[in-house]
Order: structure tokens, then C-alpha cells, then sequence
């Protein structure tokens, strides 16, 4: 770890203020951002901690129907509560299936958004990583990357984003209300908040330097029954190999309309906009889940260690959603 | 319980004399040893290639970095005893000197020491060591290294790495029934939850160490030979471990290095390894290729018998994993072979992880067994049944005790085995394919040298202190049973005392031996001082020695293990419903410690079957896996129903306690039963272990509805 200077921001405006300043960083439950720090894999100079900002405390209904969740709401504070768990369950399961309870217990919200990937070179400072140091080139590629993306990335970085909660709130049509250093508030839809890698895969998010996620917005809950799983290779306490995050609406013996989204395939939650459209009307058969997920998967490139994903995710949609509409 | 008289102490299931200690956070570890306002703290610099020279090392920045004490290279680190010998009988007493060569021997390798005043000062200054290699060409791959493997001529253990009886390749040729597979464990390590730590201090010339350590004389010896010092300078303290699995069985330049830096700056100076350099700075368990041969005629009796195993070992290190030598015991068979070769790399030192050999070479040869049964169409605990042995088939002497048989019929009858379907992927229960599966656990026993010193205190209770270690077993209460029960007293008037090397010399905890051992040298002190007390005798020493188990006999733990899982028909996930261990480990000490060694050695069972599993990067010749988020132990929720049977066993030609070594039984076998019931629920032969999804996912393709 290097020696960084601390503050508490005891406002929205000077947290974003002080943030925007180079080498300064937001933390928040620090579950991420300080393991990373010990490992020098991220060294700002200063920390911003918005603990006492008051984004903690807040889920409230909107005047749409949905949910306003504060930025700072622990990932625990929101899988118990009821609204959540009875409006939005997908949500829910899938923070509880991440983690431990004591990481859920600090973890926050917005942190869990904007973790960093757990490719194994990027962890580890001795390896070759355009992410973490830019033009140094990407070890995964030819490596060891059995956790990487097979969806969405280039061969300057085929890391996988890693969080559980984020593919549920992408399915769920999430919108991230960020403030700005100005004190420009904006909505960024969360398919939009992260950037894909291109030759610059160490610029993540969209988020300008200082801007601060405040909360996150859910629209009213979609019709349908969501189930979130995830396959991974211990019971509890690992990254998804694959997850898969589903809504889907029966009618009679077809599906009326279905929303998917995977985790751990791409360097954000995979919105499958082909997989929706494949599905919609279609018979609920097996058959059909089936051709939902090759349509999802049809652009899916393996690297070698992870090739097994493409048909692991196809054969976890299937069963997420014959689970989904009772098949 | 303090009420308790002869005969009743020693198999109590006594709770842990140290359990409160350790919930409430009072038991001290290494690290904690804190004189606080003296102590400077170390950080060990790791070199970041595979294999090559250092060229330059720049430590001007570090130097000058915030209260920053010292910076030790090998530029200016002082003369110590070159590493080795390698030969050395006890490998663990061998020198450890750190900084005392340009090379690099492995990724991670000790290049640079920083000390400062406290822990994130020198760990931000270790960052500033700027260091120039000139990287040079490795071997990192063990199959890609097979072909120039070497025949080690012995193994650990002292084995012969080569043994032979009858003819077994015509054997092998002409038998009705064959098996020829080749099986491949991945490197694994011991990870245990408390880091490699030391704080050392000296006294003029006297060293104590405070270090996290399995054995107490070993390192002793060694950092005196490090050091070139009597070894009666230094001081061994090692009062609790938080685990070791046989990767704190060598001492590492964490003491070396603390040591060093404690003399120079004349004050304490405490090192504790961070989490990556205890997955590449201490051993791990090398990974194996094995090439299992199995004939039969059709009654299912073994006629060839064969597994041969490539292991690897650092290039400066000798170790052999004895992979084979389980089935050197296990099974009668006319006709076998097995072999063991070494191939030299450049990784960090592969040695003893919990059951080293067994643990992994019963993977292969019980999941064999397991194919064999399959092709003769033979119930396999019946297949192990007819080949049951009761000498040595290899050693010519009788067992001392097996009751292999007897195990593997109670957990079959207890386990509800004859419900188990024998054609594979025949058991659903809504999105799970079922499976059962058993092996045979055998793990052998030996003796150690230890002795202990049993004192009457003036208040009427009795000291027992001897050098041995409690690395979470429960030496404590054990040695505490063995004591009262001995003395007539008791439990909460014996105190032991551990883990300091002014104590009486043992052999320390390590091959599950040490219960035995120290507990036996606890027994004859014990026995001494009770006979001497009418004399007025106070105090007494009682020993044991290897020699105190009859050499007329073959010494070994014997078990069945019994598995359930059940395979996510679309996942390929696997999760274990339940599992049943039943052991023949003569005579239990403590029934629930020795219960809970064997449900650790359970779990480890899963671990090696369905988690465990590093990679190394040939390009980098590094470990992949550097953290616990991604080196994968079991954790609670793998873990289902756990039972463990013990049955009663009298070992009249066992060592003095009659007691068998626990501490890795339970994992020998244990990866085999779970792997024989994946093939169960599924019909998948995974010969590579672990079985992640990924590799269950192509026979479930054939399964889908
Ligand atoms: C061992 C382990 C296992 C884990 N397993 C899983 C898992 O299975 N699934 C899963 O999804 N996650 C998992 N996690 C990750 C965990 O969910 C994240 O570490 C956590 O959610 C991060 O939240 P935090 O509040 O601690 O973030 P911090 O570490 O405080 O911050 C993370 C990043 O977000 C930024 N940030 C935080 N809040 C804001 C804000 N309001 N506005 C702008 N920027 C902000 C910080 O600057 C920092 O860059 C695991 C973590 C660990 C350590
Ligand atoms: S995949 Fe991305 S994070 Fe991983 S090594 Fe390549 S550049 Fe770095």
C-alpha cells in the first residue's frame, strides 16, 4: 500500500469536489478498492469516504412505481429489504448469491457497480495488463483466463465484470442518477454506465472524475417471474462462471415476453436483446429456451480456458427459464 | 468431567482445553506477540520472474522512504550458512539463509528485505526496491517436463521409489479384465488461515523466535545451522497454529529474515508473509500424472496391479510425493509394479500437504478401482472386499491391525449402499442427477522421537511441558487426557505446557504422528513419576522412540469413505449431500477431536475432488491463483451432512497409546468416493481432477432430455 491521504466528505458537493482532484478515488464500503490498494494495483493519493454522505438510508418508492436506493445502501440493507424482496426479487437473489454476508454487510451499492474485474493478472502486478497498465498488453489472452469474457471485449482485454447485482438491475432496466462535480445530476441507464474496452480497457464507466453515483433508480417491476442463477464452482463464496438473470411473462403455453441478462461474459451484465426477441411469443418448450440462448451467444468467442461459457450459458438460460415459466 | 477417574479420561470427548482461548481471542500467535513501541516490522520483497539473475537492485528510494529502518539485498544481507544440505535427514532442520544469491530459483523467491517502523511504512517502502533481472528460459510444466523425469531412487518416506513383485506386465497382458487410465491431480496447497508469521528477538547471543511452526526442534536446528550457532542459542516458541496441513513444517526466511533484521537493528523485528507469498513463497503439493493399470480375472481378483506416478519437485529440492504408496498396501495382487518418477522445475518447493502421497495417489488408483468394478459388473465394495489383505503385500509381515474389511461393510450398511443403482445417471430427483460412490482410505502410521517432562507442583497439580506443537488438533487436551488419565487425577489439575524449545524435544505435529508420539512420551513420563511418587520423586522425563513400534508388523490407519452427490443436470455443478467415513485408528484419544480431524480430512476430500486447483503460467512460471477468492477450499455450504464412525480397534502391536495417527485418514480416499459417485450420477469419467462444470458439461449434452 502506498500513503494516501483521507477525508470525509461531509456533503454531496464537496465529496464530488474533492473526488474530481487527480489520483483521488470515492470510497465507500472499501470491500474492493482497499484490497486492490494493498496490492498496488490501484494507489490514489487521496480518499474520499462518503460513509456520512446521506446515501446510506434510502430506499423509497417513486412517484413511477419503482425505487429510489440510496448509492451507500449496504448490499445486505437491500436483499432484506421487503420491497425488494417482494417487488423485485431478482434483485435480491442476486446480491445474496455474491459474496459472504460480512463483504454484503460493507459492501455498498454503488461500490458493487463499479468493482473491478477479477482477472488474475490484473491482481497480480508482476503480469502484463492493458487495465491496469495501459500498452503493457493483456496476459489473459493467451493465458490462464478460464474467469474471462467471451462477449463484447477485444484483444486488448477479455475481462469479465464480476458482480452479481449488477445483472439483476441490468435486467430490471436500472438507472444510475449520478451528480457531478458542477452539480450536474444526470440518469445513465446502467447498460450505458459501462464502457467496453476497445484499446482503452482501463476507462470502465462513462462517470467523469469526481462524479458521484447518488442512487440508483428502478423502474415499477416487470411483469413475469424473475429468477437469477448462478453457476459456479464452489456453493458459496465464488465469482460466476456464468449467471443469468431472468423475467419472463407466460401465457397459455408461450413466453408473452422475456428479458435476459448473463454476468461473467462480458466486460458489463449482458443485456441479450436477441435472446428477448427470440423468445418473445415463442413455445415455452425447452427447444425454444434453447434457441434463445444460441441466438444470445451467436457472436461468443472463447479464448481457450473459458470456451466452455458459451455453451454453459446457453445450457443456464434454458434451465432459468423453464424454472422462470414452470416447464 | 472433573470428576472423571481412570480409565475414563483418555477417548473422552472432551472439549478443547484451548477452545476458550482461541473464540475469545486470547490464545497468541506469532505475530501477536507484541512489545509494542520496540518492534520494527518486515516485509519480504518477492522477485517477480520465473527463473534467472538479479542484475541490479536499487534501493536508494526504499532507503529513504518514511521511517524506514532497513534494506536488506544481497548486496549487503550478512554471510549465512548456504542453503541445504539438501540431503539433509531432517530436510527441516536443513539452513534457510535468505538474500544470499544473485538467482532467482523460482517466481516469488525472497529478493529483498525492508524493515520500518511499522507494517505499512515497510510495505509501502518494499514497493520502491527496484530491482533488474536478467530473466532466463524455465521449466515450468510438469507433463511437458515428463519425458526427462528422473527415477528419485526414493521417496519421502524413505521408500524406493520403484517396487516390483511377480510379472506384472504379462500379468497386465493376459488379464481377462483390464484398466488402463491415466489420471492428473493439479498443484494444491495447504492454505492455512493464519500466514507464516515470526517475531524474533535477540539477547546478546541468545535468538528467540515466536514463529508459526509444526515443529519446534527442526527449526531450531536449522536457524542455529543458518546461523552457524549452537543451536542451544536459540529458542523455538510456538504456543498456537492457526493450521499448517505440512506447509509449516519447514521453517522459511519469514524466521531467517526477522532474525537478521532483529540483530542488526538490535530490537524485535516481526515478518509475516502476505497471502500470495504464502501461495508461492512456502511449499505446495505438486501436482501428479498417474498411470493406473488394473487386471483382474473375472471374479474381480487383481491378478496385475500397477500405478506408476510423475510428481515434481524445485530443481534444487529433492521431495518425491510418494503417490504410491498406498497402493503398496491396500490390495493382494500376484503380479505389481509401481514407480514413481520426478521431474525437476523451476516452481517453488513442492513437500508434504496433509497425507502427502495418499491424499492424492488414492485418487487415482481408488477411481480405478472404481472403473474396474464397472467393467466386471462387480458391486465395488465387494470388489474391494476380495481383494483384502490381511500382511503386507509387499513388506512380507503381517498387520499389526487392518480392519478395512470391517469398515467397508458397516458403511455399506449403514450408508444404505444397497440402494445404490449401478448403471450410471439412473437416479433423479428434480433438476439433479443422483450418484453414491465409496473408496478405501488407508494412510500409514509411524513413530517419532519425542520425550516429556511431567512435574508435581507444590499445590498437588501436575505440569506436563514438552516441545510439541498444537496446530488446531487439540494436542492440548489429548496430552491434558492422557495425563490425568495416567496420574489418577483430574483434567483440571494437569496443565500442558507447548510449543517452546526449552522444553523436552519432539518430533512436533506432522504425518499424523504426532498424537501418538507425544502422547506416548506424556504415557511413560507420566507412568515414571506416578511410580516415583511414593519416593518422593517430583519430577520425571519418559521418551519413545520410532523403535517402540514393533518392526514385525505393518503399521496402518484403515477406513471406507461413502459419498452421495448429486450433479446439476444443466450446470454440471456437483454438490455432496452427505458423507460417511468409517475408520479402523485404534485407539480414539478423544472422540471429538479425532471426529473433527476426520471431518476436516473429509472436507479436504472435497476440496481435492471438486475445488482445489492452482495453474501455473509456463510463460511467467507463476502460480495463477494467489488469494483465497480464487484458490477454492470448501467452504461451509459444500459441505453436506458429514458422519464419521469410528470402530473400536485394539492394536496390541501398535505403539505404547495404541492409538493410530487421525489427522489425515480422513482425507485419504475421501476426493475418490465423491469422484466414483459423480460416474454414478452421471456417467462421466473425469480422470482430471477437480471436477468443475466445465468438464461434466459434454456428458450432460448426451444426458439432456
Ligand atoms: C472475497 C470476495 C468475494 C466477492 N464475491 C463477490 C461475488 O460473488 N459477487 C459480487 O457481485 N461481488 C463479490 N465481491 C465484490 C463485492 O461485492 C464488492 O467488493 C463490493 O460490492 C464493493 O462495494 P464497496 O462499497 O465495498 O466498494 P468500494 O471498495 O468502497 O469501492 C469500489 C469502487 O467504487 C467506487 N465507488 C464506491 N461508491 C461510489 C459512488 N457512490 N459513486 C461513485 N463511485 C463509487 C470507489 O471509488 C471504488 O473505485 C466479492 C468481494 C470479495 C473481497
Ligand atoms: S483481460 Fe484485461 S484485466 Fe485481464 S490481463 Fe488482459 S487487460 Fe488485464
Amino acid at each position: 500500500m502506498k500513503p494516501f491521504r483521507y477525508e470525509r466528505a461531509n456533503g454531496v458537493a464537496a465529496a464530488c469536489a474533492a473526488a474530481a482532484a487527480p489520483g483521488a478515488r470515492f470510497i465507500a464500503g472499501g470491500t474492493n478498492l482497499i484490497d486492490l490498494m494493498k496490492l498496488q494495483i490501484e494507489t490514489p493519493e487521496l480518499l474520499v469516504d462518503i460513509g456520512l454522505l446521506p446515501l446510506a438510508d434510502i430506499i423509497e418508492s417513486t412517484a413511477e412505481g419503482g425505487l429510489r436506493i440510496g448509492a451507500g445502501v449496504t448490499n445486505s440493507g437491500l436483499a432484506a429489504d421487503m420491497r425488494v424482496r417482494r417487488l423485485y426479487p431478482l434483485l435480491s437473489q442476486a446480491i445474496l448469491a455474491g459474496a459472504s454476508t460480512q463483504l454484503r454487510n460493507k459492501a455498498t451499492t454503488g461500490g458493487n457497480l463499479l468493482q473491478r474485474t477479477r482477472c488474475p493478472y490484473f491482481y497480480d502486478t508482476t503480469k502484463p495488463c492493458n487495465k491496469r497498465a495501459p500498452g503493457s498488453g493483456c496476459a489473459a489472452l493467451h493465458g490462464i483466463n478460464r474467469m474471462n469474457a467471451v462477449m463484447g471485449v477485444s484483444d486488448d482485454c477479455i475481462a469479465a465484470h464480476p458482480s452479481d447485482m449488477a445483472v439483476a438491475m441490468t435486467a430490471l432496466d436500472a438507472r444510475l442518477e449520478t451528480v457531478a462535480p458542477d452539480g450536474a445530476i444526470r440518469a445513465i441507464p446502467i447498460d450505458a454506465l459501462y464502457r467496453a474496452p476497445g484499446n482503452t480497457p482501463h476507462i470502465e464507466t462513462v462517470l467523469a472524475p469526481g462524479e458521484l453515483i447518488r442512487s440508483v433508480l428502478l423502474p415499477p417491476p416487470p411483469q413475469g417471474r424473475q429468477v437469477y442463477r448462478k453457476v459456479r464452482d464452489r456453493a458459496s463464496f465464488a465469482f460466476a462462471l456464468v449467471s443469468v438473470a431472468v423475467v419472463a411473462e407466460r401465457e397459455g403455453d408461450r413466453v408473452r415476453a422475456a428479458r435476459v441478462a448473463f454476468g461473467s461474459l462480458s466486460y458489463k451484465p449482458w443485456r441479450s436483446a436477441e435472446a428477448e426477441a427470440s423468445l418473445e411469443g415463442a413455445s415455452a418448450t425447452r427447444t425454444s429456451f434453447d434457441a434463445a440462448g444460441i441466438a444470445a451467444l451467436k457472436n461468443a468467442r472463447g479464448y481457450g480456458h473459458n470456451d466452455f461459457k458459451i455453451p454453459l450459458a446457453r445450457r443456464t438460460l434454458r434451465a432459468t427459464l423453464a424454472d422462470a415459466v414452470g416447464v | 468431567m472433573a470428576e472423571s477417574k481412570r480409565a475414563d479420561v483418555i477417548g473422552l470427548p472432551l472439549d478443547r482445553i484451548d477452545g476458550r482461548l482461541k473464540v475469545t481471542g486470547r490464545a497468541t500467535y506469532a505475530f501477536e506477540y507484541a512489545t509494542q513501541g520496540s518492534v520494527a516490522y518486515g516485509v519480504i520483497v518477492s522477485a517477480a520472474i520465473g527463473k534467472g539473475r538479479i542484475l541490479r537492485i536499487d534501493t536508494r528510494d526504499a532507503q529513504h522512504a518514511p521511517r524506514v529502518l532497513l534494506v536488506l539485498t544481497k548486496d549487503n544481507a550478512p554471510p549465512q550458512t548456504p542453503w541445504g544440505p539438501v540431503d539433509l535427514p531432517d530436510r527441516f532442520a536443513r539452513a534457510e539463509p535468505a538474500l544470499d544469491t544473485d538467482e532467482v530459483l523460482y517466481f516469488g523467491f525472497p529478493v529483498a528485505f525492508v524493515v520500518a517502523e511499522t507494517f505499512e511504512q515497510a510495505t509501502a517502502a518494499a514497493a520502491m526496491v527496484r530491482i533488474q533481472y536478467d530473466p532466463m528460459p524455465g521449466d515450468y510444466d510438469l507433463h511437458a517436463a515428463g519425458p526427462s523425469a528422473e527415477n528419485p531412487g526414493r521417496i519421502d518416506g524413505n521408500g524406493p521409489a520403484d517396487s516390483a513383485v511377480g510379472d506384472f506386465e504379462s500379468a497386465f497382458a493376459s488379464a481377462p479384465v483390464q484398466i488402463d487410465a491415466h489420471y492428473t491431480t493439479p498443484h494444491q496447497h495447504q492454505a492455512p488461515m493464519e500466514p507464516h508469521a515470526t517475531m524474533a528477538a535477540w539477547e546478546g547471543e541468545m535468538l528467540t523466535v515466536h514463529t508459526s511452526a509444526q515443529l519446534t526442534t527442526s527449526p531450531q536446528e536449522g536457524l542455529a545451522r543458518t546461523f552457524n550457532t549452537p543451536k542451544e542459542n536459540v529458542r523455538i516458541i510456538t504456543r498456537y497454529v492457526g493450521g499448517g496441513f505440512g506447509s509449516k513444517l519447514p521453517y522459511y526466511v519469514d524466521a531467517t529474515l526477522a532474525a537478521i533484521g532483529a540483530r542488526t537493528l538490535g530490537r524485535p523485528v516481526k515478518v509475516a508473509m502476505t497471502r500470495p507469498q504464502v501461495f508461492y513463497t512456502t511449499t505446495h503439493r505438486t501436482a501428479s500424472e498417474q498411470h493406473v493399470r488394473l487386471g483382474a480375472d473375472r471374479d474381480g481378483r487383481l491378478t496385475a496391479y500397477g500405478q506408476e506416478a510423475l510428481v515434481h519437485c524445485a530443481r534444487f529440492d529433492l521431495f518425491t510425493e510418494p503417490v504410491c504408496d498406498a497402493a503398496r498396501r491396500l490390495y493382494a495382487a500376484p503380479n505389481r509394479l509401481t514407480r514413481h518418477r520426478r521431474a525437476k522445475l523451476d516452481l517453488p518447493r513442492s513437500d508434504s500437504m496433509r497425507a502427502p502421497g495418499e491424499a492424492i495417489g488414492l485418487l487415482g488408483l481408488e477411481c480405478a478401482m472404481d472403473e474396474l468394478a464397472e467393467a466386471l459388473d462387480l458391486d465395488p465394495v465387494e470388489l474391494r472386499l476380495r481383494n483384502d489383505t490381511s500382511s503386507d503385500p509387499e513388506q512380507d509381515r503381517p498387520f499389526a491391525s487392518r480392519h478395512l474389511a470391517e469398515a467397508l461393510r458397516e458403511g455399506a450398511a449403514r450408508f444404505g449402499w444397497n440402494k445404490r443403482v449401478a448403471k450410471p445417471a439412473s437416479v433423479r430427483d428434480r433438476r439433479w442427477l443422483v450418484g453414491l460412490g465409496v473408496a478405501s482410505a488407508i494412510r500409514g502410521d509411524i513413530l517419532q522421537s519425542a520425550t516429556a517432562r511431567a512435574r508435581l507442583e507444590n499445590d498437588g497439580k501436575i505440569t506436563i511441558e514438552l516441545a510439541m506443537t498444537d496446530i488446531g488438533t487439540g494436542s492440548y487436551t489429548i496430552l491434558t487426557q492422557i495425563a490425568a488419565d495416567t496420574m489418577e487425577l483430574p483434567v483440571d489439575r494437569v496443565t500442558v505446557r507447548l510449543g517452546d524449545t526449552r522444553f523436552p524435544p519432539t518430533a512436533g505435529s506432522g504425518g499424523s504422528f504426532g498424537a501418538a508420539t507425544s502422547g506416548s512420551a506424556v504415557l511413560a513420563a507420566c507412568r515414571k513419576l506416578k511410580a516415583g511418587l511414593a519416593s518422593g520423586m517430583t519430577e520425571s522425563l519418559g521418551s519413545v522412540t520410532p523403535a517402540d513400534l514393533d518392526e514385525a508388523y505393518s503399521h496402518a490407519g484403515f477406513g471406507a469413505h461413502f459419498a452421495e452427490v448429486c450433479v446439476d443436470r444443466d450446470t454440471g455443478e456437483v454438490r455432496v449431500r452427505r458423507m460417511l467415513g468409517v475408520f479402523a485408528a485404534g485407539r480414539i484419544l478423544n472422540a471429538k477431536t479425532a471426529r473433527s480431524q476426520m471431518i476436516g480430512g473429509m472436507t479436504w476430500g472435497i476440496g481435492s475432488a471438486l475445488l482445489e486447483e492452482n495453474h501455473v503460467d509456463s510463460r511467467f512460471g507463476s502460480f495463477i491463483n494467489q488469494d483465497l477468492a480464487n484458490y477454492h477450499v470448501a467452504v461451509n455450504a459444500d459441505v453436506g451432512a458429514m458422519e464419521v464412525v469410528f470402530l473400536d480397534e485394539a492394536d496390541p502391536h501398535g505403539g505404547p497409546l495404541g492409538s493410530k495417527g487421525v489427522g489425515e485418514l480422513g482425507i485419504c480416499g475421501a476426493g475418490a468416493a465423491i469422484m466414483n459417485a459423480i460416474h454414478n450420477a452421471t456417467g462421466a469419467r473425469i480422470r482430471d481432477f477437480p471436477a468443475t462444470p466445465d468438464k461434466l458439461l459434454a456428458t450432460l449434452e448426451t444426458l439432456d432430455p
